[in-house]
């Protein structure tokens, strides 16, 4: 089993004819990955990688039964690429477009409160479900099926911990990047009650940064709901550079959650085994499953 | 991109807030011409500089003759201002602003920011404004009152009218109060701002709304779409490097350890820094490798690095994706290696994406960099070289 995925999922690119739209979605059909047209308006009609080219995302789920939305829009029309997959009750929308204006987002997430769409980033490196399907821009080699979940906000450290977890003789079941913006769609806690419900994912990793105050939501979710599977976190940022800021009396209210120490006690409390240090990520999730079993 | 006080002030003037007659000086003798100009009996001399803070640290003086402005001026320009947010290396003062001081009736606190964790622009507002506002919420001294604009819808009137009361503004004050919420709003949409605060906000005697000190910060990733705030960029005294940095699609923020680190990604930056951290070494820079960056960008990245005297070691922990692979990374740091003819140990950890191939540019480039196969014995190692020690 697999989280947001599986291999019934049928995907349409939103920007497919582009050169990130083109190149990822070769690479992910390569990958195995059911990729069943393009949305490009203007080039409806056409045909691009063999695959059918439509002008909108609700011709194009009418036409091709596709489940999913990968968007690879950029910065400029993202969010319109993300609202219109959201009006379209595309059940999955995976944003990978990194830039996104902060205030767009805000419209988005205005958009999906009446809606039953699962949005996953923007700015995310997308969904793997090993050997299964691959919607995004992560590069493949090091992961392995199996049963360890991985949530992260970040691309670069998720790549690494999958590397952590395979090379400890584990596999993961799904690995999803949230997003590294502040304001994105599938939290850090829902993503974790995904894992939770999944029957196949038997420890999850859920890998944090500085900022904000998902942790927190996340360890507050953990606190009440006492998963009896084990989670680890890493959270980094700790010695962050204090960035050169413009104090304001606004920031200062949320400052507290978005330090690294405070979140790491949050989820400690919560139950969450955290990871000794960065290159310990897959030690820590073994010995964990290992004494859980 | 943070903007100076005399940007943010001109913009929102354009959009019709109220705001002391000003003009900016580059000199004494420009300062001493502005205050002639302005005719008041009491004027700001104001630094001008991308911190909070100058109050307190001495950057803002309250003076009455053009003569006291011109020397209040020249004590500040060319000079570097230390406030408790620029940080020990402080700012050099290039400008000041010469305004008309205003006599407040009452000092507000008002703010619109873009709230992440609810997704929603918020106002926030306090019945007092001043300088110290941030040390008296945290003492619990002061509050502020907030309400939510959505994506930058108007209040509700009843709402509008209950946070007037409760900031204790009295009726005569409402009309011109929900008008300067409206054109902030307005504002803050169009220019997509993160912040604009108003601190302070003060009443005048002939019941105006008065903006007498205003901070901005407009979201980097919407100035596609303002080409004419990116003009106000050069503007700015910025540290020159970071600005490099910034054009060649580098993140760098400048530290002050003496280990110069390249990572492609924040994440795993922030996680390097935690474990040079943790094995008793220092960093002195932040430069993550954003996943549009070309080879000649990282090259321009790594010269940046190489010709910091502070560094001892440099530390290169990559994990190629799917969008930089780390052949890349490898070229840049090839190029730049070439070029500035520094020899420092080099301490590079990849691996993922085309690692293999990397190696094997490292090698045609004929350059010497220490392969480390894991980003723990890649960081001790680093930070034994760093210390002089032999690795």
């Amino acid at each position: 089993m697999t989280i947001l995925v599986d291999q019934n999922t049928r995907v349409i690119c939103q920007g497919m004819t582009g050169w990130a739209g083109t190149h990822y979605s070769a690479a992910m059909m390569e990958y195995g990955t059911r990729i069943v047209g393009g949305v490009t308006p203007g080039k409806g009609g056409t045909y691009h990688l063999n695959l059918p080219v439509f002008d909108e995302v609700a011709g194009a789920m009418k036409e091709t039964g596709a489940n999913a939305s990968m968007i690879f829009v950029p910065p400029e029309n993202a969010a319109a690429a993300m609202i219109e997959a959201i009006e379209a009750d595309m059940p999955l929308v995976v944003a990978l477009t990194e830039r996104v204006p902060v205030q767009d987002m805000l419209r988005v997430r205005a958009a999906l409160k009446q809606s039953s769409t699962v949005l996953v980033g923007p700015n995310s490196q997308g969904i793997l479900s090993p050997g299964v399907c691959k919607i995004g821009v992560m590069a493949t080699g090091s992961e392995r099926k199996g049963h360890v979940g991985i949530l992260s906000r970040s691309a670069s450290l998720t790549s690494e911990v999958i590397a952590q977890v395979s090379a400890a003789g584990l596999g993961q079941s799904t690995t999803v990047g949230i997003g590294g913006d502040a304001i994105h769609g599938l939290s850090m806690r829902d993503c974790m009650e995904l894992f939770l419900a999944d029957q196949d994912t038997r420890g999850v990793i859920a890998i944090g940064e500085i900022g904000g105050s998902e942790e927190q939501e996340l360890a507050e979710f953990l606190a009440a709901i006492k998963p009896d599977i084990p989670v680890v976190g890493l959270v980094v940022g700790r010695h962050a550079p204090t960035e050169r800021r413009m104090g304001h009396a606004g920031a200062f209210a949320q400052s507290a959650a978005s330090d690294a120490g405070n979140k790491i006690s949050a989820l400690k409390d919560a139950g969450v085994i955290i990871a000794k240090s960065p290159h310990l990520v897959g030690e820590t999730i073994r010995e964990a499953m290992a004494a859980a079993a | 991109m943070k903007l100076h006080e005399f940007q943010s002030k001109a913009l929102l003037s354009a959009r019709g807030v109220n705001v002391p007659e000003g003009r900016v000086a580059l000199t004494p003798g420009e300062a001493r011409e502005a205050a002639l100009a302005l005719g008041a009996d009491r004027i700001a001399v104001k630094s001008q500089v991308l911190a909070g803070g100058r109050g307190l640290a001495g950057g803002v003086r309250l003076v009455s003759s053009a003569g006291e402005v011109e020397a209040a001026a020249a004590a500040m320009l060319g000079r570097t201002l230390i406030t408790e947010q620029t940080g020990p290396a402080g700012c050099r003062v290039n400008r000041v602003l010469i305004e008309t001081a205003v006599r407040p009736v009452r000092s507000l606190y008002l703010s619109l920011l873009v709230d992440a964790a609810r997704a929603e622009i918020a106002l926030l507002a306090g019945a007092e404004g001043s300088e110290d506002i941030e040390q008296r919420l945290q003492s619990g001294e002061t509050r502020l009152e907030r309400l939510s604009l959505g994506t930058g819808d108007a209040p509700e009137k009843a709402a509008l009218t209950g946070l007037a009361e409760r900031l204790g503004l009295g009726s005569g004050l409402h009309s011109a109060f929900a008008s300067l919420l409206d054109q902030l709003r307005l504002a803050f949409v169009e220019l997509d701002a993160t912040l604009i605060e108003l601190n302070p906000l003060v009443v005048t005697e002939d019941g105006k709304f008065v903006a007498v000190d205003v901070k901005m910060i407009i979201d980097d990733n919407a100035l596609f779409r303002h080409p004419e705030l990116v003009a106000l960029r050069e503007e700015h005294d910025g540290d020159e490097i970071e600005l490099v940095a910034q054009n060649r699609r580098l993140n760098y923020l400048r530290m002050d350890g003496n280990i110069g680190l390249a990572v492609n990604g924040a994440g795993l930056g922030l996680a390097t820094l935690d474990m040079v951290r943790a094995a008793n070494g220092s960093a002195a820079n932040f430069m993550d490798i954003r996943t549009t960056a070309t080879s000649l960008d990282v090259a321009h990245g790594f010269t940046l690095l190489l010709n910091n005297p502070a560094v001892r070691s440099i530390l290169v922990n990559v994990h190629g994706g799917g969008m930089q692979p780390c052949d890349t990374i490898a070229d840049g740091l090839g190029i730049a290696m070439r070029r500035t003819g520094r020899t420092c140990p080099v301490i590079v950890r990849l691996t993922g994406n085309n690692a293999e191939y990397a190696r094997f540019r490292f090698a045609n480039f004929g350059c010497k960099v220490i392969d480390c196969p894991d980003m723990w014995t890649a960081v001790s190692r680093a930070v034994s070289a760093a210390h002089g020690e032999r690795s």
